[in-house]
């Protein structure tokens, strides 16, 4: 194998096309060899990700229990997800979700970012450390921390009548009303370190003289920030909306430690419901159905603000 | 930039007001979790400076976390091993050699990272049922390294496309194969990518929650985090024993992360930005 790059220069020049898969040749020629060593990664990866894909969509369109035979049901499944009300419900809390996971992060992230930038900060890097921190803490951790900040007796409540709320105490994560937002802002508590860390990575890269004219201009703070920072920011706010979208839509881990979707069916989220449908319910071909929309909208967001954040730049 | 004093005092506040928020519930639990057994109804006479640090031992021991830990460890170092090693493979095919359907596997690949594992767990678990797989390691580890591999694919190869194509050609003309070229001249050199690579595969393997629980009955087999989630049903009495179990199969990454915060900031940040 080694001879064949070292004798190809000497060789004389075929017409281009003829060899194109022998071993070795110039640089920048096609190498057949390339799926040998993407094959072990892709075998892997199609046997335990994209076949499973398929079979999806395809168990989607029968009634199964898991169990005995399927009964063809034709698009049934998918009716259900846009006509059943209790579906349609938690889709509606994946959007309320989507609010507290990422519009919310956005708009606190934007404002520290925005303030960081401005002024050379002390502990600017301790700072990131402590707010990208609960990125790398176990969700099923952050539930159980959560949980008993909003226990009757928890921390949440002793805050609240500290400053003479007694009124608004309640379990928060038993309340019909107060329990989807209660587990959005542990969300909100997630997700601010990622938004802001990856504006401030940003921040950085927007040169000084742009503020500098901004301030020749007579723009005051508010100003420069409309006319300089956010215009710049544009990939990197596109980049934060689709993570954090997807992750409000994605959510399982944090209602299946919290609420388990209750009390009733009030922070029911789609995700929660392919589980509890597929393994509790033995409804296995709704379960499918549900997971199948869900990847389809994931899809279309990612591509979505992709496409929209690329047109306007 | 120069400002008032005024301003940079508010931004001062500002900034401690988020740290307090980000780490609130996390020294919540910590605290919890020294304090005293408040379900065994608070056995009196504090320990080392009012400290429980015994909360740890018992919570080890009722909770099996022992066990917990050692699956996780296999898993996730399993996962990372495998992972790492075949992304490398594919990576430096993608990035660095043209050959017929290479544009189209990139897409491919692609499609995995943004493909939400609730989608593929469900037939993927009726599917391995039938072979007879789950509730075995199998079923915790193959669909963890397809996730993965998907990921640090489109990883590597961002790095061998924007390697030196320059050191590539030299060691080519040197007489070297395309093995050899991978692994003495560019996996030196691609180490950071690595590292980076490595310590988020092993942070997203440590935290997989829904894999194990829909794989998994063996108490054998429960990971770390699934561990907790059943201590957390099972053990309803008191707070502090949950909170030792918390910190528990939360510490090692953490730890990890305070000594590599750059590698973790650094590979979230730029992986999530697509080309």
């Amino acid at each position: 194998m080694s001879d064949t790059a070292t004798a190809a220069p000497s060789r004389p020049r075929t017409p281009e096309g003829t060899r194109r898969r022998r071993r070795g040749g110039p640089p920048g020629e096609p190498r057949a060899v390339g799926w040998l060593y993407v094959l072990p990664a892709l075998l892997v990866y199609a046997a335990f990700l994209l076949y499973p894909l398929l079979r999806a969509v395809q168990i989607s369109l029968y009634d199964w229990n898991g169990n005995t035979l399927a009964t063809w049901a034709g698009l049934d499944n998918y009716v259900e997800v846009v006509g059943d009300p209790a579906l349609r419900a938690s889709f509606g809390h994946a959007l309320v979700l989507i609010a507290f996971y990422a519009l919310l992060p956005l708009v606190v992230g934007l404002v520290l970012a925005a303030i960081l930038g401005r002024a050379k900060v002390r502990g600017l890097g301790f700072f990131r450390t402590v707010v990208f921190l609960p990125q790398v803490v176990a969700m099923v951790v952050i539930a159980v921390a959560w949980r008993r900040m909003y226990a009757p007796d928890g921390s949440i409540n002793d805050l609240l009548s500290a400053i003479g709320l007694d009124a608004l105490t309640r379990g928060w994560l038993g309340d019909y009303t107060a329990a989807l937002p209660a587990v959005g802002l542990i969300g909100t508590w997630f997700e601010i370190g990622l938004v802001t860390v990856l504006l401030l990575a940003g921040m950085g890269k927007i040169p000084t003289e742009l503020y500098e004219a901004a301030r020749l201009d007579g723009a005051g703070a508010v100003r420069e920030f409309f006319a300089v920072t956010l215009p710049a920011l544009r990939g990197e706010i596109a980049v934060a909306l689709t993570l954090t979208v997807i992750a409000a839509l994605r959510t399982f881990d944090l209602v299946y430690v919290t609420t388990r979707g209750g009390p009733g069916t009030s922070t029911s989220v789609p995700s929660y419901e392919v589980y509890n449908r597929a393994f509790q319910q033995g409804r296995v071909g709704s379960a499918a159905a549900i997971a199948v929309v869900l990847t389809v909208i994931i899809f279309a967001i990612s591509f979505g603000i992709t496409r929209i954040a690329e047109r306007e730049r | 930039m120069r400002v008032s004093r005024g301003e940079r005092a508010t931004n001062y506040v500002i900034l401690v007001a988020f740290a307090v928020f980000a780490l609130w519930p996390i020294l919540g639990v910590v605290v919890a979790a020294l304090g005293p057994d408040d379900a065994a109804g608070g056995t009196v006479g504090a320990g080392v400076l009012g400290l429980h640090p015994e909360n740890f031992v018992t919570a080890w021991n009722e909770g099996r976390f022992g066990s917990y830990l050692r699956t996780s460890l296999f898993v996730s170092s399993t996962v990372v091993v495998v992972s790492v090693l075949f992304s490398l493979l594919a990576g430096y095919a993608l990035g660095t050699m043209r050959f017929r359907g290479a544009t189209v596997l990139f897409y491919v690949f692609l499609v995995g990272i943004m493909m939400p594992s609730e989608a593929v767990l469900v037939p993927l678990y009726y599917d391995l049922r039938a072979l007879g797989l789950t509730d075995t390691i199998w079923a915790l580890l193959l669909p963890q390294v397809a996730q993965s591999v998907a990921f640090g694919t489109f990883w590597m190869r961002a790095w061998f496309r924007s390697a030196n194509r320059s050191v590539i050609e030299a060691a080519r003309l040197d007489g070297a194969s395309t093995w050899r070229i991978l692994w003495q001249v560019l996996v030196p050199l691609a180490r950071p990518a690595v590292v980076t690579l490595t310590v988020l595969t092993f942070m997203w393997t440590w935290n997989e929650f829904l894999v194990p629980l829909v794989m998994v009955v063996s108490e054998s087999l429960r990971t770390a985090p699934l561990g907790l989630a059943f201590f957390q049903g099972q053990y309803t009495q008191g707070f502090t024993l949950l909170a030792a179990g918390a910190c528990i199969v939360a510490t090692p990454v953490v730890v990890l992360y305070l000594f590599l915060q750059r590698h973790f900031i650094a590979g979230m940040l730029e992986g999530a930005v697509r080309e």
